[in-house]
């Protein structure tokens, strides 16, 4: 089984998810919380790095951060799957191991 | 994950991406990873980004009226702890060399104690490598 | 499942304590059990008696009590933590002779290696902080 890797920081603000995606193996999923949902967003300078590291990586959006920032599911880049807290949860027990990027 | 015996022994990663003194967690971090060696897990230690200058030679703190707890890593092979990772890049971009960190060893009980790098630099990709095969990681 | 969940982040300041209490709610629901939640740094501060949020706003420290209280989830601020940022029950007090305690309901205060022991007892360690 594969790591969920969890980012809860603003690519805009931190280096956290430029880690997490050049250190995340391929066949693992990265999860986008608390500020961390601004990277899922469409026509962002980060938008590209998400599409392009799709390729090997599932990505996932937490979508009551979303919500709460105001930020439309409408808008994020496509592939990426939103979740709720249930959802999340799910994703932790699929994954073998879960790995925040503090 | 192993068993030994009754025992479960699971590899214990800790993950160090944050510079030491602007916040308490690089030392704080080090308090955890000393309690665990008493545990007798497999332990790793990984220092990334901005974690790389926990390790830096030379700190001095006496002008910040912080305790400098830097040489406590020194006695991290006492506790058996000897898997310590350095991102290459994480120094590189830095522009920094190993040199430029503490020269950290262990005494190798199963080779007659001989006395051996915990340092392990390893490439973004043996990096990737290793944490893909923790069981539990630890993020501070 | 067995879930382990680390809070590093104290009340209000980050939203980690409130997305921890949630994925914790959540699991509860979905029928896993939190064998352990762990508060360290200034997640510690977490576990105040002494928080007095206006009324309109969520009660960080009595949402976990009451979470503890109606799930059996074991609630632990680390010792040295604690210690140093103020936090200390009655026992912690009287040694440190100090005159009052503050550590809210549900909470108790021990050391590191309940954290390390939450590591090896649950299936899943997750990490809530900055």
């Amino acid at each position: 089984m594969s790591m969920l890797h969890t980012v809860n920081k603003s690519p805009f603000e931190r280096n956290a998810l430029d880690s997490c995606i050049r250190l995340a193996k391929a066949g693992s999923a990265i999860l986008l919380t608390e500020d961390g949902v601004v990277g899922a967003m469409k026509n962002t300078n980060y938008s590209k790095t998400i599409s392009d590291a799709m390729s090997n990586i599932k990505f996932y959006v937490l979508g009551p951060d979303l919500k709460a920032r105001g930020l439309s599911e409408d808008n994020i880049v496509d592939g990426i799957t939103v979740v709720d807290y249930a959802g999340f949860v799910d994703l932790t027990t699929e994954h073998e191991t879960v790995q925040s990027w503090l | 994950m192993e068993n030994e015996g009754d025992q479960v022994i699971k590899k214990f990663m800790y993950m160090n991406r944050k510079a030491p003194y602007g916040t308490i967690y690089a030392l704080e971090s080090l308090e955890v990873v000393l309690i665990a060696a008493a545990f007798d897990q497999d332990v790793s230690l990984v220092c990334a980004d901005d974690g790389v200058y926990q390790l830096m030679k030379g700190q001095n703190t006496d002008d910040i009226g912080m305790k400098n707890f830097s040489p406590t890593y020194s006695a991290l092979g006492d506790y058996d702890i000897k898997k310590i990772y350095i991102e290459k890049e994480s120094l590189e971009e830095r522009g920094l060399s190993l040199d430029d960190l503490q020269d950290l060893k262990y005494e190798d009980e199963d080779d007659d104690w001989a006395e051996k790098d915990s340092i392990h630099l390893v490439s973004r990709e043996e990096l990737a490598q290793v944490i893909d095969e923790q069981d539990v990681v630890f993020s501070f | 499942m067995k879930f382990g969940i680390l809070v590093n982040e104290g009340p209000y300041t980050h939203q980690a304590s409130d997305s921890a209490y949630q994925f914790a709610k959540a699991a509860i629901e979905k029928g896993h059990e939190i064998f352990r939640v762990f508060f360290y740094h200034d997640g510690v501060n977490n576990g105040t008696a002494l928080a007095v949020p206006p009324q309109d706003d969520r009660h960080i420290p009595n949402q976990w009590s009451e979470l503890a209280k109606e799930h059996e989830v074991d609630l632990v601020l680390c010792v040295a933590a604690a210690q140093r940022r103020g936090m200390l029950d009655e026992d912690e007090a009287k040694r440190n002779g100090k005159s009052a305690n503050n550590v809210a309901e549900g909470f108790r205060i021990s050391g590191l290696g309940q954290l390390i022991e939450a590591g090896i007892q649950a299936d899943r360690l997750v990490v809530f902080g900055d």
